[in-house]
């Protein structure tokens, strides 16, 4: 079970949570071309390791929000609103 | 030195010699420094690609090197199930081509694989769903594959154990494909890995790659040194985009892990494979007595082997909801493996970026039942370098082409598949 910690609630279950994907992706400004909208849509780094993430606390806050977590072991390392990095 | 031939004439002779003359089912290789083709994953799809370039397009110049031993990635991990009963007309005619390969399997491969055409049943429980079903019935219909819908009379007659009248998802009917069944998924890997070694093909175990140098030859770095190949196939599963990195791209996948679970043995009382439609739970009942099932992905990206606990509590309560009397068996086992989730949910079987570097990849959770055709179109792209036309729709270039195989119109989201 992974204990995720919401920026506004706290830590809660994983149960509570809506999985997002992949947070290290920026959509493209709407000229940039197919190119640039192919990578963004499709294209993962799908690290075995860290992983910068979305989460969506469905069953509490309704906040979305980024989480770093390694996909090896699940240790989470940090978590923070749209916008921010981690450390 | 080959097994020799396998017959219920040698099982008899050898248990008349006290089973002292069986053999190695495959020779254990040492990789070489050169290959013709350098196969990369010992699974499923990496011996059943070795197989058909030995045996179809006649390169016998060939190593599988597996970073472990046989089928102990997702080839041993999975629940068994081939069934053809897909919507979009290319899978069909790929899925279906995959399910003749197994009904031919044990005779071509002189391997009992155990294959069982016990029938997949997917059960329907709304009204939604029925016409859904109707109309992917229709589809295989057109493409001359069989599908049937039964009714809950015929439901409860073929499955006695499912609860019709559950209160939250009655079921309605059943969407059945009577050729679908189970196949015993370890044979299949030792099936491929002897009939490949017996052609000549050198089966590498316990030999990982950690690097890919593109170039001509390519050169690959391995636990046991370099050996370079003029061509590389890519069939490792759910570690398809880190091998991808090591050649310098990235791919349309991301990896999770998927659960599966057995029982204590019983006797037998579920004849065929069954499938919830109102939440993630499927099962069969093996040979041996024991239920195996299984349920969604654990939902989020994710390379560890063992599968989180809302999913192992999510696919108990759909089963339970069910069938209730399984609530008194007890569960012996659980285990995951790490899947190549495609975008669109569907397999890329590709050439890359990297000349000469070719892909089978994105089989997700449904990658067994491909097996037998999987090889042949893997095999046949790399030994002309076009692909099979069975497998023309499963080119890489698909998802900036904006081509992607709208199998369930889930979007790109693996999580969703
Ligand atoms: C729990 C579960 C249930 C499933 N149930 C079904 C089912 O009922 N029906 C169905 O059709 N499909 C099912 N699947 C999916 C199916 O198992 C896979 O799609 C299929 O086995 C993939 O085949 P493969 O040969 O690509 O992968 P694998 O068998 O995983 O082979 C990949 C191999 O690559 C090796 N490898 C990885 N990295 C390296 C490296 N760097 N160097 C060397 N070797 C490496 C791995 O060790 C592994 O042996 C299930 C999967 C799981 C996990
Ligand atoms: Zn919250």
């Amino acid at each position: 079970m992974l204990r995720i910690p919401c920026p506004h609630c706290g830590v809660a279950d994983e149960a509570e949570f809506r999985y997002r994907g992949d947070a290290s992706v920026t959509r493209p400004p709407a000229d940039a071309g197919v190119d640039a909208f192919h990578d963004y849509v499709f294209l993962r780094d799908n690290p075995a390791g860290w992983h910068l993430e979305w989460w969506q606390h469905a069953h509490g806050c309704r906040a979305t929000f980024q989480v770093k977590r390694h996909t090896v072991s699940h240790v989470i390392a940090w978590s923070g609103w749209p916008g921010e990095a981690p450390p | 030195m080959s097994s020799g031939r396998y017959s219920g004439f040698r099982l008899l002779r050898e248990a008349m010699a006290g089973h002292q003359g069986w053999r190695r089912a495959w020779h254990p290789a040492e990789a070489k420094p050169h290959y013709r083709i350098a196969i990369i994953g010992g699974g499923g799809h990496g011996l059943a690609s070795a197989y058909h370039l030995a045996k179809t397009y006649g390169i016998r110049d060939i190593a599988v090197l597996e970073q472990g031993a046989i089928g102990q990635g997702n080839l041993g991990r999975n629940t068994t199930i081939v069934r053809s009963n897909y919507f979009t007309a290319p899978n069909i005619r790929f899925y279906d081509a995959a399910l003749q390969g197994w009904e031919r399997f044990e005779q071509e491969l002189n391997f009992n694989a155990m294959v069982s055409q016990r029938g997949t049943l997917n059960l329907i429980h709304t009204e939604g769903q029925r016409d859904l079903f109707a109309r992917r019935a229709n589809a295989m219909a057109l493409e001359g594959v069989d599908a049937e819908y039964v009714d809950p009379a015929g439901v409860k007659a073929l499955v006695p154990l499912v609860e019709l009248t559950n209160a939250r998802y009655p079921v309605l009917g059943g969407f059945l494909q009577r050729r679908g069944g189970t196949v015993r998924h370890d044979a299949v890997g030792w099936a491929y890995a002897r009939a490949a070694s017996d052609l000549g093909v050198d089966i590498v175990e316990h030999t990982g790659v950690i690097g890919i140098t593109p170039g001509h030859p390519i050169t690959l770095s391995t636990t046991a040194g370099p050996v370079t190949a003029e061509r590389v196939l890519l069939a490792v599963a759910g570690h398809s985009s880190t091998l991808a990195a090591m050649a310098g791209f990235r791919l349309p996948i991301e990896t999770y892990a998927l659960q599966a679970f057995v029982t204590e043995s019983v006797k037998p009382v579920l004849d065929l494979v069954v499938t919830y439609g109102g939440g993630h739970f499927y099962a069969s009942q093996s040979d041996k007595g024991g239920i195996v099932f299984g349920g969604a992905t654990d939902g989020h990206n994710s390379y560890a082997q063992r599968g989180s606990w809302p999913q192992v509590e999510e696919t108990m309560t759909a089963g339970l909801t069910l069938m209730p009397a399984l609530s008194r068996l007890k569960v012996l086992r659980q285990w995951a493996g790490v899947m190549d989730m495609s975008m669109d949910g569907s397999p890329i079987v590709s050439d890359t970026p990297v000349p000469h570097l070719y892909l089978s990849t994105g089989w997700c959770y449904g990658g067994f039942k491909a097996i037998p055709a999987g090889g042949l179109v893997a095999a046949h792209l790399v030994a002309t370098g076009t692909p099979h036309p069975l497998a023309e729709h499963f080119r890489l270039g698909r998802f900036r082409a904006g081509a992607q195989i709208d199998e369930r119109g889930a979007g790109p989201y693996p999580w969703a598949h």
